[in-house]
């Protein structure tokens, strides 16, 4: 028994974590949003050398052949840089429903590139957790119709997972003749998310693509933006109190006024068990089967409050600071409410934890 | 991460497993950990005590199991138990704070005479520390106990001791040296609650049960032998205890069960028509419980590795007190608010729940977040030893009940 990181799972995480904070500083976060591009090409090289794209890929297929908990490290690392890079769902959600839906032949065929990088593949399964605007995507005789919203890492992708109204999973090749992509413009300038209307587009279905593998995608996927608002937070609060250390009112550091003090200790109080809860649903993702889906709901959704509370009070405890473009802090409060309502809010979350549970009818 | 558990755990969760289906039918009806235990609580102890599963780790000639530490073992006759609803071992101040005082600081003599009868719940023990003018501010008592010949002899007044009526003996700071500085000028005495000059006064708390009391001493003689550590240490011996105290609130098997009798209690009661669970507030309220408690569960369990393999965990560590008595108000608030009007209902009043136990819970778990370090005191704590942020201009926490 040990519940805790190996020294392997360390390495990995310190190993991104220092290429982003050499190569991606928040200058160059600025430099990408303002250049209103949702992800950096030279990020994407960069952990493509380290090997992130392929982290849950297994070696035959190039990949780290890594689990979700290293997953979710490289995650929290890039919400911690707020780094301008696609991964949940190029990363994670789509290779992962190739894995666990597709023919050999399939695999065969993306698998290899996805890991390298060569290739990109987006996720459009929001319309299987919430319906909004009537959007949905008909599948007939290897053909689809209609749309999808909050497509996950939509830009520059050469491949779609689309999720039809029955739950099931198709590919789409970008190029395929009757597909247009529409970036949706979000509050968060670091990632990408992006709408697919289909009218008579040819899919290649994934034929263990039903509604199993949709539920485990959705919950790797939830378990990752838990893991993104989990080191989006650490950070917040790292720079609050680096900040509370420094700025000096009425002549002592603001950090040893008692409010601010408790600012700061509620959101650590708050944040710091987080930690262990992502760490051990994608532990339970790989391992414990049974309790997947209720600990991915559980870290979604208390990841998701907690980061709504860990970025309004950092951003106070700045004060005017926090409410301006010059501090940065936004990118991170972004980034946190981004995570918040991709693939279900708080509440839609914990109803369907409830059902997961047999307290109320599935 | 490798939460499988090896040959020899496994082995060791089925024996705990034989034991509680063997035995279960002797085990106490209700808690009452705040009184004298019953004498069927006293049998059900020694049971577990002869067995390993109270304590444990307390050497064989202190009246104790003897065995080696093994956190990961604690741990499933913590967790299994709690699964089969079945109490553990006695807990009491005597237990949970005094004993591992004297393993760690007390003489051999004090060991031999204390330990056993403590943990064979003989001998209750109550905690005489703060004062009217001294709570957070612990170090700043002013309870006196001046030396004549073998003896200190004591005056003062301390107050919020709880179990001060049934308990034999007590564990009390009291100032030796009052030239010296706070934190100096303190000792660490144990005596008998039957010496002479000592009065108790209930406290009646808002439960409406006297929890705690009012302790005042006239005159107390105490032998100088009855000091824990050394004379002037006592500040040094009380912080041993007080680490003991915060680890014994924030036990997340507790916080599960309590959890575990809400949920159960959402099902089965109803509301018109409709069961409590199918309405979507205080379901939503539920979840989100749940999740937190996840947390706190993960929480304990990574404390808990850091520090079998000798390790700190630092801020993990140190906010369960502050996060767990919360925890476990916010589970009792949504019972009542579940309960309704019946959720007013108290002191075996008609269509009573659970015995009153959640209105009682409610109530007394608001005690916990104020005492053995409020909320406020625990926030500082954070703020100052876990993030290293600036002291106040005055020491605040410092000498703080932690
Ligand atoms: C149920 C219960 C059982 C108890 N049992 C015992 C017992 O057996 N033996 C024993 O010795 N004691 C016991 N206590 C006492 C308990 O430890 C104290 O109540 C506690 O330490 C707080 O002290 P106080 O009550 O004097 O409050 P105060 O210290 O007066 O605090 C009042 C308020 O001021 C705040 N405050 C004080 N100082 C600071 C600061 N530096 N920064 C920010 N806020 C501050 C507090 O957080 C609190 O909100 C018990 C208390 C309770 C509630």
């Amino acid at each position: 028994m040990e519940f805790g990181l190996s020294s392997e799972q360390r390495m990995l995480q310190d190993a991104v974590a220092r290429y982003l904070a050499e190569q991606s500083p928040l200058r160059h976060v600025r430099d990408i949003a303002a250049a209103a591009k949702p992800c950096s090409p030279d990020v994407a090289a960069g952990l493509a050398d380290l090997g992130v794209p392929g982290v849950i890929i297994p070696a035959e297929f190039g990949g780290m052949g890594l689990g979700l908990l290293e997953a979710a490290l490289v995650a929290e690392t890039l919400g911690f840089s707020v780094a301008p890079a696609h991964f949940a769902g190029a990363h994670v959600m789509a290779p992962l429903a190739i894995l666990l839906g597709g023919s050999d032949s399939q695999q065969q065929a993306w698998l290899p590139q996805l890991a390298t990088g060569a290739a990109r593949a987006a996720v459009a399964v929001s319309q299987a957790v919430e319906v909004r605007d009537g959007v949905g995507v008909v599948a007939r005789d290897g053909w689809l119709d209609g749309t999808a919203l909050f497509v996950l890492d939509a830009a520059d992708a050469d491949l779609f997972v689309v999720a039809d109204t029955t739950g099931a999973l198709h590919l789409v090749a970008a190029d395929a003749p009757g597909l247009t992509q529409i970036p949706l413009t979000t509050i968060d300038k670091t990632r990408s998310v992006g709408e697919l209307r289909m009218t008579g587009v040819k899919a290649d279905p994934l034929p263990g693509g039903g509604g199993r593998t949709t539920r485990r995608i959705i919950d790797a996927g939830r378990i990752m933006l838990a893991a993104d608002i989990l080191g989006a937070g650490t950070a917040m609060i790292e720079q609050a109190v680096a900040y509370a250390g420094t700025r000096v009112q009425f002549g002592r550091p603001i950090g040893s006024f008692q409010a601010v003090k408790h600012m700061c200790a509620e959101m650590a109080a708050a944040l710091e068990p987080c930690r262990s809860l992502v760490w051990y649903a994608a532990h339970a993702f790989d391992h414990a089967p049974d309790e997947s889906t209720l600990m991915a709901c559980h870290a979604k959704s208390h990841l998701s409050e907690v980061g709504r509370f860990v970025a309004r009070t950092s951003t106070e405890v700045h004060g005017g600071m926090g409410f301006t473009d010059l501090a940065g802090l936004h990118y991170w409060f972004k980034r946190i409410g981004l995570d918040r309502q991709l693939l279900g809010g708080p509440e839609l979350v914990r109803n369907e934890a409830a059902r997961v549970q047999g307290w109320i009818a599935a | 991460m490798d939460l499988t558990y090896s040959a020899e755990h496994q082995a060791f969760r089925r024996e705990v497993l034989d034991f509680l289906e063997a035995h279960r039918h002797a085990a106490p009806k209700g808690g009452g950990a705040a009184q004298r235990p019953s004498a069927e609580a006293v049998a059900w102890q020694k049971l577990l005590i002869a067995h390993g599963y109270a304590a444990r780790t307390i050497p064989k000639e202190y009246g104790g199991y003897g065995a080696a530490p093994d956190i990961l073992k604690s741990r499933i006759i913590g967790e299994e138990f709690a699964r089969a609803g079945v109490p553990p071992g006695l807990q009491s101040q005597g237990i949970s704070m005094l004993v591992p005082t004297l393993l760690e600081l007390g003489t051999e003599d004090q060991k031999r005479q204390w330990i056993g009868p403590t943990i064979h719940g003989e001998v209750i023990w109550c905690q005489g520390y703060s004062e009217p003018g001294s709570g957070s501010d612990l170090a700043s008592l002013q309870t006196r106990a001046t030396e004549d010949g073998d003896d200190f002899v004591i005056n003062g007044q301390k107050i919020w001791t709880s179990t001060a009526r049934e308990a034999d003996m007590i564990f009390c700071l009291v100032r030796t040296e009052p030239d010296k500085g706070k934190h100096d000028g303190i000792s660490y005495l144990i005596f008998s609650m039957k010496t002479l000059g000592i009065e108790v006064r209930p406290l009646v708390t808002m439960t409406g049960h006297a929890e705690f009391n009012e302790t005042f001493f006239t005159d107390v003689r105490v032998p100088k032998s009855q000091i824990v550590g050394k004379r002037g240490q006592g500040w040094f011996v009380a912080n041993a205890t007080l680490k003991h105290e915060r680890g014994m609130l924030g036990d997340p098997g507790q916080l599960e069960s309590r959890f575990l009798a809400l949920a159960e209690l959402m099902r089965t009661e109803t509301a018109g028509d409709g069961r409590i669970m199918d309405n979507p507030i205080l379901r939503d309220r539920l979840l989100r419980l749940q999740a937190e408690l996840a947390a706190m569960k993960f929480n304990g369990l990574r404390v808990l590795s850091a520090s079998a393999n000798g390790g700190e965990a630092g801020l993990a560590r140190l906010i369960v007190k502050l996060q767990s008595c919360e925890l476990a108000h916010q589970i009792s608030a949504l019972a009542i608010d579940a309960l309704g009007e019946l959720g007013v209902l108290y002191d075996g009043s008609p269509h009573l729940r659970s015995h009153g136990s959640w209105q009682q819970a409610y109530m007394f778990q608001l005690g916990l977040i104020i005492g053995g370090g409020t909320a406020q005191i625990q926030k500082n704590i954070i703020a100052e030893r876990g993030l290293g942020m600036p002291r106040e201009p005055k020491p605040t926490t410092e000498g703080s009940r932690s």
